[in-house]
């Protein structure tokens, strides 16, 4: 069995590297927890995502509340959490005395936008892999479609199109099952 | 009595930004003004922070409003308070999850999710694409294609695509590798231009 320490020291070691904010922790996500530690299938990390987009909170954090749950229920949940948030809680305490200048330092924006370019590319390669684990039907892609193209276009809450998206499935799946 | 006041704070913060990241802007504002702990001006310092540290913006404003306005047990109170809301709303899907996963509801309503999620992934990534591979102002006021691109991101962009895919050497290597070698091409090859 997994120890509280060891959800804590993982997840601690994945809120180090989660450079470049938002989605850029998916393919540390995914490297960490489905291909490293197995805590989780690629399609159990898409549901996680999926929820994340539509309750409270910090889709890193949600994740990790629910890998820790798993492994270990409600301590190794937030055990994960904690883990989680660590790094930020300790970097941005010594650099608050300095925030003002650390940003605007040209050595620290050169480098971030580097990052930037392989954040954009690691995003793109993590999308493959949770496409294979979501495309299984036409309509299945049709969704994918819809709500790519109306986030694109409009400015709603993505709580909108989760909601949209599971009223969708519900119908579809039924559907199906009537024709059979 | 300041230390509840930002656990409370944060907490309200925690509860009502859903889809992360960004979604925190309006609360903190919104606080900025109510509070007085912080400026307008500290939180766009924040968000270009959180932009180069590891770690989500709300979390770092937690951190670092907290730091300043009660020292360390304010920085960890406030950090508290925003996750405290995720961490009981998630146990409580988890463990109705664990009972009903294989309900026949439950997993049309995931079939449906999946694919909304990955275009929601998808739909950031492209405009951070956007913004770190184009230059749309100047290709707007030139119209010519080579001012489209950032050329150097884009070459850096390429070459990370194949180490990443193709070549088998690199292709198992950590992304926290990748992302290092980027930041140093970044300041090797001055990509913000400072």
């Amino acid at each position: 069995m997994v120890s509280l320490f060891t959800l804590f020291i993982t997840f601690a070691k994945i809120g180090l590297m989660m450079f470049g904010g938002g989605y850029a922790m998916l393919p540390i996500l995914q490297r960490e927890i489905v291909e490293d530690k197995r805590w989780a299938t690629e399609e159990e990390m898409n549901d996680y995502f999926a929820i994340g987009q539509c309750t409270p909170g910090i889709i890193a954090v949600n994740t990790a509340t629910f890998i820790g749950q798993k492994q270990r229920g409600i301590w190794g949940g937030i055990f994960a959490t904690l883990g989680v948030v660590f790094p930020s809680l300790v970097i941005i305490t010594i650099l608050a005395g300095l925030i003002h200048n650390f940003a605007d330092l040209p050595i620290v924006k050169n480098a971030f936008a580097g990052i930037r370019v392989c954040v954009c590319v690691l995003i793109f390669n993590a999308i493959g892999k949770l496409w294979r684990s979501a495309m299984i039907d036409r309509f299945a892609l049709l969704i994918f479609c819809l709500v790519f193209f109306a986030a694109l276009a409009t400015d709603f809450s993505p709580v909108w199109f989760i909601l949209f998206a599971a009223l969708a499935g519900v119908v579809l799946k039924n559907m199906g099952e009537v024709k059979k | 009595m300041i230390l509840l006041q930002l656990y409370y704070e944060f907490f309200k913060t925690g509860l009502f930004s859903i889809g992360g990241g960004l979604a925190t802007l309006p609360f903190l504002q919104d606080m900025a003004v109510r509070t007085g702990w912080f400026t307008q001006a500290e939180l766009t310092d924040m968000v270009a922070v959180s932009e180069a540290t590891p770690g989500p913006l709300g979390v770092n404003m937690a951190t670092y409003v907290g730091y300043t306005t009660a020292g360390l047990p304010g920085a960890v109170l406030a950090t508290l308070g925003l996750i405290t809301p995720a961490i009981i709303i998630i146990l409580l899907i988890a463990s109705f999850l664990r009972n009903y996963r294989h309900n026949k509801y439950v997993e049309a309503v995931f079939y449906g999710l999946r694919p909304a999620s990955v275009a929601l992934i998808a739909v950031s990534g492209f405009s951070v694409a956007v913004m770190t591979l184009l230059n749309v102002d100047s290709f707007a006021a030139s119209l010519s294609l080579l001012d489209l691109f950032k050329w150097p991101a884009v070459i850096l962009a390429v070459v990370l695509l194949i180490l990443t895919r193709w070549l088998k050497p690199t292709k198992k290597l950590h992304p926290i590798v990748f992302i290092l070698a980027s930041a140093v091409v970044g300041i090797v090859f001055n990509f913000a231009g400072v």
